[in-house]
């Protein structure tokens, strides 16, 4: 079922286009040596290049390239053997030079495409329409003074991705997918860390809306959204506006919004200034980009698997359920730990423990598999081990996991320490079953009568006086013996 | 040739200077005298050129992702008109 | 001989042996920039202290037989190269403040191989005209008078005119100049001494403050040919820091200077037989030709078909390149700052106020040119046309191995003759800014004097990279023209 937001006179179909802007992982700055890391203190990873000192010049950092080009052979795109450096002119108190080095004429990377997949199982592919390089520009605190902004050029420099999309997004659930899965294809490649929180990936989002079957109406760009929960939001708001602004005989303005997420809405920046004219020319102080085939070739030889193609082979290779392939896919780092633990394991039990209990605890605890620092894939191991070998059986697990938590000890440890064992004795199993049907007795008549559900009561009963550790097929087994 | 009086005050603003008005009637002067001259360039047949962005026929060389640099804010800040902390400082900024 | 009569080769003998010391000679021209910079106004800043301390240096070098190859030689610095610790202007007022933490890549090599800095020399601001007349720091003077009127102040040419002012009055032995439509060639010209523009890419533009970056060219000056092959073999060089800087060894354009010119071919541009050009002129460009002829070579006549759409191109590139490069210069990391009621204000005042009226002007033409709905018409046609241009140039190096032509249309001009109108004082630029426009390596030489016995420069143009031809060519040209007139004011001479 296609989305589409109905009006007084009939649905509107929603039209998405997205530029995300990715920094690159990288040690230095795109055109200088300044590190790039975050949160450093305040210009203290700032060259006199950054900050645009006469005579200062740009030298492009080679990792930076290589990473654009990554990035391009993972979204199935045309890279470009030749490509230029622009400068983008415009006055701006974090932006020294008075222009930014940007791409303009000339991409590094050409059309390519990313496929998302939809609530009901399909996939649709969202076209690339090109990703260039380009710098970040410093960061201005508005808040620390009175009567002064604060102008910090740590960021100034750092390597950024632009990546461009088609207008092939229909609703708030595609632009959230789309996000999500460039997230995940950049995390796999190890060219952006995706954090969205740190400002590593940003989404400008266009949004236009037209009744169905019409050309393309004029659309807005909701700028620097940062989180794909926002994006989606940012889309159906801004939909919503521009059906209201149509359908009360008005013009959709095409200008440049921001989403408020306090109040759901998105509102004009407002733009005091005459309109942007960037006086766009090649950077003199930068000749042309110009890559070695065999270097693309030797790129895209080292390029890791790829989510689409990993969700595949977990299906065919380990027998898994499209969903279950899909979560495990979504971080490189989560299909990594489950491969590990799924040699010479059941594949099926590994997923159901991870997407399970497992996930559960981590994100108690605020951390991912990749993350994890109490179950380590060898902590996941040996509790998946003792569960296989009977030492332990899975409603136990359950405690031993919360224990791990609590005690912060290796899952041995807490099972030694806590006796949690899985009884196999079965004279002591024959004895707590005697005890529960002596007590239950009338219980006993009713199920000899015929009523059988009450077989899973006597189980509980069970367990519960054995403190959880009864080996499940035991009990069942003796439980059985006795009443028949 | 001259240019309109609001063409010198718009490029002016693009260009971030402040002129006189007594500037802007010279400039309207100057500026449309140079580009009439410039106009030559018109009896040029340059179908088929590609344009020359710069003087040096080579490509781009590229330096290794290490960091050399930074790590100086004094530095850095040591010729600024107007700083505060370790931050350049600027009239507020209302966004 | 008085010290400050050296060319830099007799300079190191004399070092060498310790005839003189390092710092007797940096006294020599301390003195002798004491008793005329004062009128001449060729420096903006002089660091007299920094200079004897380096003197100081260089003898103990000496005197340990070490000393790089320019050790102990005192050279005069263009204001446009950042030097660390010294005040570097560029000639304006927006640079007032301003002291770089770091040295330029082409005098850091100077000062590696033992070279001693005197000051940084006036120039145009921003390196933008051909008069050293819009420096905010005043006008530099021609040392060289008018025969018919000698009270006549004449300007030195531009933009590099206060290290060309500086070298023939014997202020300095050699100085530093950046070419971005002549501004090495013409003042050498005007001034009676020599000046180099390299091939682009030759030498680093690290640290030199940018005008317009595809066409900014560091060279040296001398009082002579070999005196700048010296000066720019220290000069030249690989740096990674400059993207566009070339990886070639440096050879040594001394030895060229030594070389024969039999068997060479020497191309005369006939389009740069231009209307107007002034009197004297053709006649010292022919007895070029007869020089270079009786000394070997062979002269042909070849053609640059598009030489005269190198002004207008050069106005629109140039300009565009200035509007985004200093864009830079806005009150907030360096330099001078104008307050304002808000950032904008503050731009507008501070850049306003710290840009000279030509400075604006250029801003102004490279803002209009590049702005939405002109820039097909005017920068990328300009492109196309200094495609052509380099065109032309590979086509008649095809044939030929060096060109001759003048430097300049005129002997040098009197302050205020031309400023009027931008356009005319833009003329001045017309047999240089081909080859800056190419980035091929052109040199003048001092060839004669003009009626009024004022000097006038011969210019040789070579191929890529064709430095050693250009020097072999020009050191011809200077052994035959015998230049040996002396500017009216000059060191250890009374003030006429």
């Amino acid at each position: 079922m296609t989305y589409s937001i109905q009006g007084r006179e009939g649905p509107w179909e929603v039209v998405v286009g997205m530029e995300v802007h990715a920094q690159v992982i990288s040690n230095s700055k795109l055109f200088s040596g300044a590190a790039t890391k975050f949160g450093a203190p305040p210009n203290s990873q700032v060259s006199l290049v950054d900050a645009a000192f006469p005579g200062m010049l740009p030298v492009i950092n080679r990792e930076c390239v290589a990473q654009a080009v990554r990035t391009g052979l993972g979204l199935a795109a045309e890279i470009h053997l030749w490509s230029r450096f622009d400068r983008k002119n415009y006055f701006y108190a974090d932006l020294p030079a008075g222009y930014q080095i940007s791409q303009y004429a000339h991409p590094i990377v050409g059309s390519g495409s990313l496929a998302i997949e939809l609530p009901d199982g399909t996939t649709k592919e969202i076209g690339i329409t090109r990703l260039h390089l380009e710098q970040d520009a410093g960061k201005s605190l508005h808040d620390q003074h009175p009567s002064k902004s604060y102008i910090d050029l740590n960021r100034a420099g750092v390597p950024l991705m632009e990546i461009v999309s088609e207008p092939d997004i229909r609703s708030p659930d595609e632009a959230g997918a789309y996000l999500r899965k460039l997230r995940t294809i950049l995390r796999y490649l190890g060219t952006c860390d995706g954090n969205m929180e740190e400002g590593s990936l940003r989404a400008d989002v266009n949004v236009s809306v037209r009744r169905p079957g019409e050309p393309l109406r004029t659309r807005c760009e909701v700028k620097n959204v940062n989180s794909v929960r926002f994006v989606m939001q940012a889309v159906e708001a801004e939909a919503k506006r521009q059906v209201q602004i149509w359908e009360e005989g008005g013009t959709v303005e095409q200008e440049t919004r921001l989403f408020d997420p306090g109040r759901g809405v998105t509102r004009s920046m407002r733009s005091k200034e005459e309109a942007h004219d960037y006086r766009y020319f090649p950077d003199p102080d930068l000749v042309p980009l110009v890559l070695e085939k065999s270097w693309i070739d030797s790129l895209s030889a080292e390029l890791p698997e790829l989510p689409d193609a990993k969700k595949t082979r977990f299906m065919t290779e380990y027998g898994l359920a499209l969903y279950e392939s899909s979560l495990l896919v979504a971080e490189s780092g989560t299909a990594d730990y489950f491969e590990s633990l799924a040699k010479n394991r059941r594949p099926k039990t590994v997923a159901n423990f991870m997407l399970g209990d497992l996930s559960a605890a981590l994100n108690r605890m605020g951390e991912s598999f990749s993350s994890a620092t109490l179950f380590t894939v060898a902590a996941s191991a040996a509790l998946l081990d003792m569960i296989e070998d009977g030492t332990i059986n899975g409603r136990i697990a359950k405690d031993v996991i919360e224990e791990m938590e609590r005690s912060g000890e290796g899952p041995r440890a807490v099972v030694e320490r806590l006796g949690l064992r899985q009884v196999t004795d079965t004279g002591a199993i024959e004895t707590a079953v005697a005890e529960v049907l002596a007590r239950e007795s009338s219980k006993v008549a009713e199920y000899k009568a015929g009523k059988e559900k009450l077989f899973g009561f006597f189980v509980g009963q069970v367990m519960k006086a054995m403190a959880g550790k009864g080996n499940p097929a035991l009990v069942n087994e003796v439980l059985k013996k006795k009443l028949s | 040739m001259t240019l309109a009086p609001e063409t010198v005050r718009r490029i002016a603003r693009l260009a971030r200077l402040r002129l006189e008005e007594s500037e802007v009637q010279r400039l309207e002067q100057e500026l449309g005298g140079i580009l009439a001259w410039v106009e030559q360039l018109g009896r040029v047949d340059v179908s088929n050129v590609e344009p020359m962005t710069g003087a040096v026929a080579m490509a781009l060389k590229m330096r290794g992702d290490i960091v050399t640099d930074g790590g100086d804010a004094e530095t850095v800040l040591g010729n600024a008109p107007e700083r505060i902390g370790d931050f350049y400082a600027v009239p507020k900024v209302v966004e | 001989m008085t010290l400050t009569d050296l060319g830099i080769a007799a300079a190191r003998h004399g070092l060498g042996r310790r005839e003189f010391s390092a710092r007797e000679l940096a006294l020599a021209h301390i003195a002798a920039i004491e008793a005329l910079n004062p009128r001449l106004n060729a420096f903006i800043t002089v660091t007299a202290e920094q200079a004897l301390a380096a003197a100081d240096e260089a003898d103990e070098a000496l005197a340990r037989g070490e000393g790089g190859p320019l050790a102990g030689i005192p050279l005069a610095i263009k204001d446009i190269f950042c030097t660390r610790g010294v005040r570097t202007t560029a000639g304006s007022r927006i640079l007032g403040p301003f002291v770089p933490p770091y040295e330029s890549a082409v005098t850091a090599n100077l000062l590696r191989d033992g070279a001693i800095f005197l000051g940084k020399t006036n120039l145009d601001e921003f390196a933008m005209g051909s008069s050293t007349t819009s420096s905010a720091y005043g006008s530099t003077e021609n040392p060289w008078k008018r025969r018919q009127n000698p009270e006549a102040r004449l300007v030195p040419g531009g933009s590099s005119g206060g290290s060309a002012a500086a070298v023939a009055a014997r202020l300095a032995l050699g100085a530093t100049g950046t070419d971005t439509g002549g501004s090495i060639r013409q003042p050498a010209s005007f001034c009676g001494i020599t000046g180099i523009k390299p091939t682009y890419g030759r030498c680093s533009r690290w640290g030199v403050v940018a005008f317009a970056s595809s066409l900014d060219h560091p060279g040296p000056f001398g009082r002579g040919v070999e005196d700048c092959a010296l000066l720019l073999r220290s000069m030249a060089g690989h740096d990674p820091r400059d993207s566009t800087s070339v990886d070639r060894p440096v050879p040594d354009y001394a030895a060229a200077c030594r070389r024969s010119l039999k068997g060479l071919r020497i191309g005369v541009p006939r389009e740069y037989r231009v209307p107007g050009m002034a009197a004297g002129i053709e006649e010292m460009w022919r007895a070029g030709e007869s020089w270079l002829r009786e000394a070997g070579a062979e002269i042909t006549e070849v053609s640059l078909p598009h030489t005269e759409f190198g002004l207008p191109t050069y106005y629109i590139i140039a300009p565009a390149e200035a509007s985004s490069n200093l864009a830079r210069y806005d009150g907030v990391r360096f330099g001078l700052r104008r307050d304002g009621e808000d950032l904008i204000d503050l731009y507008e005042r501070t850049r306003g106020e710290g840009f000279g009226a030509e400075v604006k002007r250029r801003i102004l033409m490279g803002t209009y040119v590049l702005s939405h709905g002109y820039y097909d018409a005017y920068y990328l046609k300009a492109q196309k046309v200094r495609a052509l241009i380099f065109q032309d140039f590979a086509n008649a190096f095809a044939g030929v191995d060096a060109l001759l032509a003048p430097t300049a249309p005129s002997a040098a001009f009197a302050e205020g003759e031309k400023t009027e109108d931008p356009v005319m004082m833009y003329l001045n630029d017309v047999f240089t800014v081909p080859a800056d426009l190419a980035g091929v390596p052109a040199m003048s030489v001092p060839a004669g004097l003009d009626a009024d016995g004022l000097p006038l420069g011969l210019q040789v143009i070579g191929p890529p990279f064709g430095e050693e031809v250009v020097f072999t060519v020009a050191a011809a040209l200077e052994r035959a023209a015998g230049f040996t007139s002396l500017p009216a004011i000059r060191a250890g001479s009374p003030a006429p």
